[in-house]
Order: C-alpha cells, then sequence, then structure tokens
C-alpha cells in the first residue's frame, strides 16, 4: 500500500492529466452552451500539454516517466549526475512542439468563438439543444 | 517530502479545482474568468516541471489572449447559461 502511494505520488501529475481529461470531456460532451463546450475543449488541451510535459521531466537522474520503476536510474552517465546530486537534462523536444500546439489551439479557440457568434447572431442562441430543434 | 513538491500538490489540487468550478459554473463571465485562473496555475506547472519556455507562452497566449477572446465573444452574445 505504501509503495503503491509512492508510486502514485511520483506519477501526480499522469493522475491530474487523467483527472483534466475527464472534467474537459464532460463539459464537451454534457454541456449544452458552445462557450462552455469551448472551454471543456481548452481544459482537454491543456491537460494534454501537461502529459507531454510531464513525460518530458527527468528528476535527479531518475525518469519520471509512467512506465519506468521511481528509482530507477536510466543509463551510466545520469546515474553520475545523481551521484554528484545535480540535475539531469530535460528532454527539449515536447517543449518545443507544445510552443507550437499552444498557438495553434489559441487560433482553434478563435475561430470556434466567431462561429459561435455567428451562430448566436442568425438563432439568438447559443444553446444546442434549442439550435436542433429549429427548422429550416 | 521537500518544499517544492508540497508546493506542487498544492497547485495540482488547485488546478483541478479551478477546472470543476470553470465546467460547474452558470455564469459565463465567471466561468471565463476562473478559465484564466486555472491557465496560470498551468503555467506554474510547467515552470515546476521545468519546461519555463512553455510556462511562459502559456501565460501570455493561454491566459492573456484566450481570455480576451472569450470576453469579447461574451461580449456579443448572452452572459447566462441556460
Amino acid at each position: 500500500m505504501i509503495g503503491f502511494l509512492r508510486i502514485l505520488l511520483s506519477r501526480i501529475d499522469y493522475v491530474v492529466t487523467v483527472i483534466l481529461f475527464c472534467i474537459g470531456f464532460y463539459a464537451l460532451v454534457v454541456k449544452s452552451n458552445l462557450i462552455k463546450k469551448i472551454i471543456g475543449m481548452n481544459i482537454v488541451e491543456t491537460s494534454v500539454y501537461l502529459f507531454l510535459i510531464a513525460s518530458a521531466d527527468i528528476r535527479l537522474g531518475a525518469a519520471t516517466k509512467f512506465w519506468a520503476h521511481p528509482n530507477e536510474v536510466l543509463n551510466a552517465a545520469e546515474a553520475a549526475h545523481a551521484a554528484a546530486g545535480e540535475l539531469a537534462m530535460v528532454n527539449p523536444i515536447p517543449s518545443a512542439l507544445i510552443l507550437t500546439a499552444i498557438v495553434v489551439s489559441v487560433s482553434v479557440t478563435a475561430i470556434s468563438l466567431s462561429l459561435a457568434v455567428k451562430i448566436y447572431e442568425n438563432y439568438g442562441t447559443l444553446d444546442t439543444r434549442k439550435i436542433m430543434r429549429l427548422k429550416g | 517530502m521537500d518544499l517544492v513538491l508540497i508546493a506542487h500538490l498544492i497547485i495540482l489540487v488547485f488546478l483541478v479545482c479551478a477546472a470543476l468550478a470553470a465546467v460547474i459554473s452558470k455564469d459565463l463571465l465567471e466561468s471565463v474568468i476562473i478559465y484564466g485562473a486555472y491557465s496560470f496555475t498551468i503555467a506554474i506547472t510547467y515552470s515546476i516541471l521545468r519546461a519555463v519556455d512553455v510556462a511562459m507562452t502559456e501565460a501570455a497566449v493561454g491566459a492573456g489572449i484566450s481570455s480576451i477572446l472569450f470576453v469579447a465573444a461574451l461580449s456579443r452574445t448572452k452572459r447566462r447559461e441556460d
């Protein structure tokens, strides 16, 4: 039990990632307001970014990757770093990719909001159930 | 348990609470403002995970421009969700 809690604590970012994904997906599926759906989409996107950033982080030579044991050391160079008390390197590729993804997500948000404003101008409501009931 | 880990845990708990509050709230303007707070909090989480460039971009773009876009869209539509 204590070992399970330790492993859970060392992977707390992944736990939070799953929780945030579920909250955002709930808003995306269940909520009928279009603005609320867009907020849920943003929460799902940030949870995926959090997953990738957490998988890039390497603490004290031990990877916090979700498939590795918390005390496992990846290779000899990182073991030497950990013995000297230095911090190992962070994988730079996910952060470079996520910088692009954040900008893309903002443009997706902007075009979704402009479509929502156009829908409100035409139909007078943002409720998807009311929009589905309209004819013509 | 070092201090950074405790701060990290507190920030993660706040993150989940902010996401829940942004989804549950009936007032859309309130929801958007809570989403801005959520964005800043996840920027702090990125900087704790040592991705500082992503943290700065998220704080500027995610919390700044996204909130402005949401408020601009809300000013052209309804504030209440019903």
